[in-house]
């Protein structure tokens, strides 16, 4: 049995990687870049004493996913819980010239997203047993100006997830869509806000702790739920004269 | 990702704005330096140097704390290989339930070990182990050009010896191999001794070889015959199978813990001459005559200070300057005696200081240690007065071949320190090699003529 951790460079996804490190479990440590993966995994190797694996994954490489679901139970065993954390922002692909900067941060967060989803919603329910996290955006509630098109990818793959949960239901497989609010990470950094913001380790916390409690929808800090149901709330009418 | 950010040292003197970015990923620091407008940069890690050795005036700094992977460990050597931005709380956590401690600890132990090495701190085994320099094998550099090179003592020697206590101006320190020491239990055996004065100090300080771990705790407030009374700890790592028994530091620091937070406490008011000597008295107090023991865990012998986790903002938003020397021994300590006379008389005395002796052993060119006795006292900013009253006291140190440490320094004159550190020039040669650009500056180097103009 094992854990799959992409797109493990995030601070979160490393503190998530940590907490199932510290229960014992082998981990698979997969970033885009292999370099950083193996930093990450050396680390929970380390301070953990866990077999772990660095794997560079490409969202971007659909047909690859198969191959690489597969050889990481091959190697690590049966995947037992999967966080999907990787994401890409992009460089402002709202005011970017073309298609191609929109184009990528969609394949990112949804596409690519989905695509190996599907392989480990497969190797899941083949197991009869697993848990599938996804981590979406509370970007992805509503569409704003400044970042409609991530925000749009975020809100598609939870709806995604939704679907997928209900699907992996009847195989004895979870499957938990969690939306963060403002963590102390590089997209945050220099963010001067009156709200908290959370640490990477508690959240990493309140992750694990709701996927054993097999929460289907979680946002963390959990005010965000009470702050996203305010912002969707207000009538088209009004927000989008409101510059938010 | 660069944010403007009010940064200072642990002193909270003097604050300085500057760009800071935090890398997450190795490639981000790499970068970092690469996207710096052609300003200067300097790595920052737990903000525990003092004044202004981590801070650059109209440059940027590049927060280490997220690059702190631990990458490779021998339990049968003790080699440590890991990141700049690793604690050595993070360190002990993971590997004293394993039987491994690190083999030098400062006072604190939110400090990361590329700041342990641009300080090359000591700790109370100075006497026995020496400086963190001593455990070090190899560091891994980002040079100012954004080349990384490998130093130990074949490959790159010199720019090893001039990064470890060279504050941080050689580069920025990615990741080192640390040596940890086996240890059998997380407690500490101590004994405290109340010592009258100087000379009783200086003769239980001569009868503690047994004993890995030497300090003693400093009335400053006391003239005359009670100058240099204080508390002497001494201690070693205690045997399998010890039980820390209840003594009142272990008790109050479990207490402590979770809740002490100083920061509510920011005033200038709190501490005055009044209230530092009637602490300091308490303390002395506190401690029965003669020899007590104790077997105590190793956080309220190796830092005490930990359980309140802002315990420099009891200064308040003034600040406070730590004041560190060393000065060879002599037959009736008259340096010694002359400095604490020096701060009394002027009205200046310390909430917290310490003196312990350190051992006959070389360092490389910026690191602090050197034989003799070294003192440190923490005084609440005072203004003027404070920086002239310590300006005397740099004469005194250096006229007799002393020298005061510049991970805890905010003021020293560059004169001072050419006198205090007579090999500055063969370590400004390697770093000027390293670093032909002038890439990593800070106010301290600036100040004290290292980097810059």
């Amino acid at each position: 049995m094992s854990v799959l951790i992409l797109g493990a460079t995030s601070p979160i996804a490393h503190a998530v990687a940590a907490r199932y490190a510290g229960e014992g479990k082998s981990v698979a440590i997969a970033a885009r870049s292999l370099e950083e993966a193996e930093r990450i995994a050396s680390d929970l190797a380390v301070r953990y004493q866990v077999e772990t694996r660095a794997l560079a994954f490409d969202a971007l490489d659909f047909d690859g996913h198969g191959a690489f679901v597969e050889s990481v139970e091959a190697e690590l065993g049966a995947i037992e819980v999967a966080l999907l954390a990787f994401g890409d922002m992009g460089h402002d692909p709202q005011h970017q010239e073309g298609f191609g900067e929109a184009h990528r941060v969609i394949d990112v967060n949804y596409t690519g997203a989905v695509s190996v989803a599907e392989r480990l919603a497969g190797a899941m329910a083949a197991h009869g047993r697993g848990c599938i996290i996804g981590i979406a955006s509370v970007a992805g509630d509503r569409g704003r100006a400044s970042n409609y098109i991530y925000g749009s990818a975020k809100g598609a793959f939870a709806l995604y997830l939704q679907g997928l949960r209900n699907r992996l239901f009847a195989d004895g497989v979870h499957v938990m869509t969690v939306k963060l609010g403002f963590v102390d990470t590089r997209m945050t950094w220099g963010m001067k806000t009156k709200i908290p913001v959370a640490s990477p380790d508690a959240v990493a916390g309140a992750i694990v702790g709701a996927a054993r409690h097999k929460l289907n929808t979680f946002y963390y800090p959990p005010f965000w739920a009470g702050i996203m149901g305010v912002i969707k709330a207000i009538p088209e009418e009004v927000f989008k004269r409101l510059s938010l | 990702m660069w944010a403007r950010q009010p940064m200072s040292g642990w002193g909270r003197y003097p604050v300085v704005e500057s760009l800071c970015t935090r890398p997450e990923r190795r490639g981000e620091a790499i970068a970092a330096l690469k996207d710096r407008d052609g300003e200067p940069v300097l790595g920052y890690g737990l903000g525990r140097s003092y004044g202004d050795a981590a801070l650059v005036t109209g440059g940027r700094l590049v927060l280490t704390t997220r690059l702190d992977c631990m990458l490779d460990f021998d339990p049968v050597t003790g080699w440590l290989r890991c990141e700049a931005g690793v604690s050595v709380e993070e360190i002990i956590n993971t590997f004293l339930p394993r039987g491994f401690f690190p083999p030098v600890v400062p006072g604190t132990q939110f400090v990361t070990v590329g700041g342990a090495l641009a300080s090359d701190i000591h700790g109370k085994n100075h006497h026995v182990d020496g400086a963190w320099s001593d455990h070090v094998r190899n560091v891994e550099l980002l040079l100012g050009t954004g080349e990384i090179v490998v130093c130990d003592a074949e490959q790159n020697a010199e720019l090893f010896w001039a990064t470890a206590g060279g504050q941080g101006l050689t580069g920025l320190i990615l990741a080192m191999d640390l040596r940890l020491v086996p240890v059998l239990s997380p407690n500490i055996e101590m004994e405290s001794i109340r010592v009258n004065n100087l000379d009783e100090f200086f003769a239980v300080s001569a009868d503690s070889a047994d004993f890995s771990h030497t300090v003693s705790w400093l009335d400053t407030t006391r003239r005359g015959d009670a100058m240099g009374r204080g508390i002497f700890m001494r201690g070693r790592h205690a045997g399998q199978g010890s039980e820390a028994g209840a003594n009142p530091l272990g008790a109050l620091a479990d207490l402590l813990e979770p809740v002490a937070d100083i920061g509510f406490l920011d005033s200038d008011l709190l501490l005055n001459r009044v209230t530092m000597g009637l602490f300091n008295e308490a303390f002395f107090r506190k401690t029965p005559a003669g020899v007590s023991k104790a077997t105590v865990g190793y956080k309220p012998f190796f830092f005490p200070l930990d359980v309140a986790r802002n315990w420099n903002y009891v200064y308040g938003p003034r600040g406070f300057l730590q004041y560190q020397f060393v000065v060879p021994k002599d037959r009736d300590h008259h340096a010694v005696r002359a400095i604490l006379d020096l701060f009394v008389s002027r009205g200046f005395v310390s909430f917290l200081s310490v003196i312990k002796e350190f051992a006959e052993r070389q360092h490389p060119w910026l690191s602090f240690p050197r034989p003799g006795v070294t003192v440190a006292m923490d005084i609440p900013f005072g203004g003027q007065a404070l920086l002239d009253t310590m300006d005397e006291a740099d004469a005194i140190v250096a006229e007799v071949g002393g020298r005061i440490y510049l991970g805890k320094d905010a003021r020293l004159s560059r004169a001072m320190f050419r006198r205090m550190y007579p090999d500055w020039e063969a370590w400004k040669a390697v770093r000027d090699a390293a670093d032909p650009e002038g890439v990593f500056q800070s106010d301290l180097g600036r100040r004290l003529g290292l980097c810059g103009g």
